[in-house]
């Protein structure tokens, strides 16, 4: 069976969820085979394994850390080089996609990014994409060369499938552009103890009716009530009410989850962008022509100063 | 020495308007009116502070794309650019981003740079691939996705917000940058520069210009290929009530019907 070489994305050693969706969809068209780099890449293997990847290719180098997107591009085509794989998938993070731009140029190949889903087809996989803000699917192939995809978040279920998952050392020559990019400092993002933004099932999202930072404490009581993420518009995010790793839409995160409620939100088209494939849309608004109410399943029109609480009580009670 | 600074604009189909597909499943740009992508406003408004800043630098405008394509040109020239190129050929109806970063590097190196500003994504494409494809062509760094950006000394630094980190970046000239949104608001064109604009120089180039084959670019030299497009169906209308003091307990027992609590 074909190999499919799967950038895995992880934070010293932890992989993270859209990796594992990756897995899912890579045994669609053959047997995974992971790629594993920085710090921490070995400690990745177990988590692969039991979801289906065959081989984990590893290789640690301080370059990783210190120089931009190169290094990283140098060792996927390494491990393009070694499998000859029959597709390469990488999680569609801003860095992958670039990582994954690259890849294609160099190796002669065409490049999909941001696709939903992914099948296997006659003339290769098949990637589903959803465009000019989610009003279009396409269906979309690489013709040329060896597809590299790049798959968004949410794209599949992860799948138990325990598989030998063989750790083996991957041999990395840097590039002489390796190190043009010079990382000369990092500040790691704070947890917050909430669910990731791009991974939730369920995200609560407010906008500039929520008026003010300080009022951003009663949209993050109801998630907390739900266990949710908690987003922003691009409008709350500009005022500086809340910060910019939370903005949702075609400039922010692109989320779609089981539940989506927007408070305090007028649904531009930019914003839409980013949320319209939630499953179950929930809005509450006091202007009942607010464009957010032709996506709702379900709506309130009324002040979200009044509705929120109440609902965060009435979860909390219902919770027990 | 001179800074030059060439900026990649993109012609659009406005995204508030009614968009879809032709029947060959490109974006379709005649039934809806195009611009100058926002996102590229900001790569236009970063060049012009670098260009101020700087002792003696100019910016280049780039487009590629049909005809039309001059009116973000002409935008952008009004914004402050000094002068501005356009690529247009028959032969790029269809160019994907693989072909599009060809046409662009090559463009760039006939310019002469010593820094290329880009946009973040594009709206209509949004791929955020092209960037980091212009770089790998020129083979020189990319310092991209920054929400803040400066050049001093021949280097450019800047800070770059990631998903689990903020990092701050450096590479020498020459370079390949691309900015977010959030590297602050771009200028409205005044009065004054929307006249200016209409005496600035525009050059007109073709592939034959560029010398790129009509084969390695569009529909038919195209990587991908687009089987599909199906709109997607509108949502079934959800159920609306107004809050008469009952509204949160309202959406909680909706919420619990579908099992969300
Ligand atoms: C290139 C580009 C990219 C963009 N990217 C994004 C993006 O990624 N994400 C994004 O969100 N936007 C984005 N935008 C901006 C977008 O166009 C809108 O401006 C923005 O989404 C508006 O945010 P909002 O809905 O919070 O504010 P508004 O449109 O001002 O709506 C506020 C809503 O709150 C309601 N309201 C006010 N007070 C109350 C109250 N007490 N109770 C209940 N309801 C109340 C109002 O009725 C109104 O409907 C982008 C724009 C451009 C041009
Ligand atoms: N046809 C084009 N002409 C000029 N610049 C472009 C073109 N396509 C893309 N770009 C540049 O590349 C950036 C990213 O585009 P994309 O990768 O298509 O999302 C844009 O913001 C532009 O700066």
């Amino acid at each position: 069976m074909a190999e499919v070489l799967v950038y895995v994305d992880h934070v010293d050693g932890a992989v993270r969820k859209p990796t594992l969706e990756l897995l899912t969809l890579a045994r669609r068209i053959g047997e995974p085979v992971a790629v594993a780099l920085g710090n921490g890449a070995a400690d990745t293997a177990a988590a692969l394994a039991e979801h289906g990847a065959v081989k984990v290719l590893t290789h640690d180098a301080s370059e990783y850390a210190e120089y931009l997107v190169v290094p990283k591009v140098d060792a996927l085509q390494a491990a393009y080089e070694a499998v000859s794989p029959a597709a390469v998938l990488v999680p569609s993070s801003a860095e992958g996609k670039e990582i994954a731009a690259r890849l294609a140029l160099r190796i002669g190949s065409g490049i999909i990014t941001d696709a939903v889903d992914l099948e296997a087809g006659d003339e290769g996989p098949v990637a589903t994409q959803s465009v000019f803000a989610a009003a279009f699917t396409t269906k979309s192939r690489v013709i040329k060369g060896t597809p590299v995809i790049t798959v968004k978040p949410n794209s599949a279920a992860v799948e138990a499938a325990p598989a030998a998952g063989a750790v083996e050392a991957l041999n990395v020559t840097f590039s002489e552009k390796a190190t043009g990019t010079k990382i000369t400092g990092r500040t790691p993002r704070e947890s917050t103890g909430r669910p990731e933004l791009t991974e939730a099932a369920i995200v609560v999202s407010g906008g500039r009716g929520v008026n003010g930072a300080e009022n951003f404490a009663i949209i993050e009581a109801l998630a907390d009530s739900l266990g949710a993420a908690v987003g922003a518009s691009r409008a709350a995010v500009d005022a500086g009410w809340y910060p910019h790793t939370n903005q949702v839409g075609q400039t922010g995160k692109s989320v779609s989850p089981q539940l989506y409620i927007a408070s305090g939100i007028s649904g531009a088209i930019q914003h839409r962008a980013g949320m319209q494939t939630s499953k179950t849309i929930v809005a509450i608004n006091k202007d009942p022509e607010a464009p957010i109410f032709d996506l709702v399943d379900y709506g309130v029109v009324g002040d979200l100063f009044d509705v929120v609480p109440q609902l965060t009580e009435e979860v909390k009670t219902r919770k027990g | 020495m001179s800074l030059r600074i060439v900026v990649t604009v993109k012609y659009v189909p406005d995204a508030t308007g009614d968009r879809h597909f032709a029947d060959d499943l490109t974006v379709d740009r005649d039934d809806v009116d195009g611009l100058l992508s926002e996102l590229d406003e900001y790569a236009v408004e970063q060049a012009l502070q670098i260009a101020e800043d700087a002792d003696d630098a100019e910016v280049t405008v780039l487009t590629v794309g049909p005809e039309d394509a001059k009116d973000a040109l002409r935008k952008a020239l009004s914004m402050g650019a000094d002068k501005a190129i356009h690529v247009e050929d028959e032969d790029l109806h269809g160019t994907d981003a693989i072909g599009t970063s060809l046409v662009l590097a090559k463009a760039v190196e006939k310019a002469g740079y010593d820094l290329v500003i880009s946009g973040m994504a594009s709206t209509d494409g949004t791929m955020g691939v092209v960037p980091a494809l212009l770089a790998e062509r020129l083979g020189v760094p990319q310092v991209t996705l920054l929400s803040e950006v400066s050049v001093e000394d021949g280097t450019v630094k800047g800070r770059r917000d990631g998903d689990a980190a903020s990092e701050q970046l450096e590479a020498s000239l020459p370079a390949v940058v691309s900015v977010t949104d959030q590297s602050g608001e771009a200028r409205y064109p005044s009065f004054k520069g929307i006249m200016a604009a209409k005496k600035k120089p525009v050059e007109s180039w073709d592939l034959s210009d560029l010398d790129i084959d009509a084969e390695e670019v569009g529909l038919d030299g195209a990587y991908t290929k687009v089987d599909s497009a199906t709109e997607r169906p509108a949502r079934t209308a959800g159920t609306i009530v107004k809050d008469e003091g009952e509204g949160g307990k309202q959406l909680a027992e909706f919420l619990a019907g579908q099992k969300f609590i």
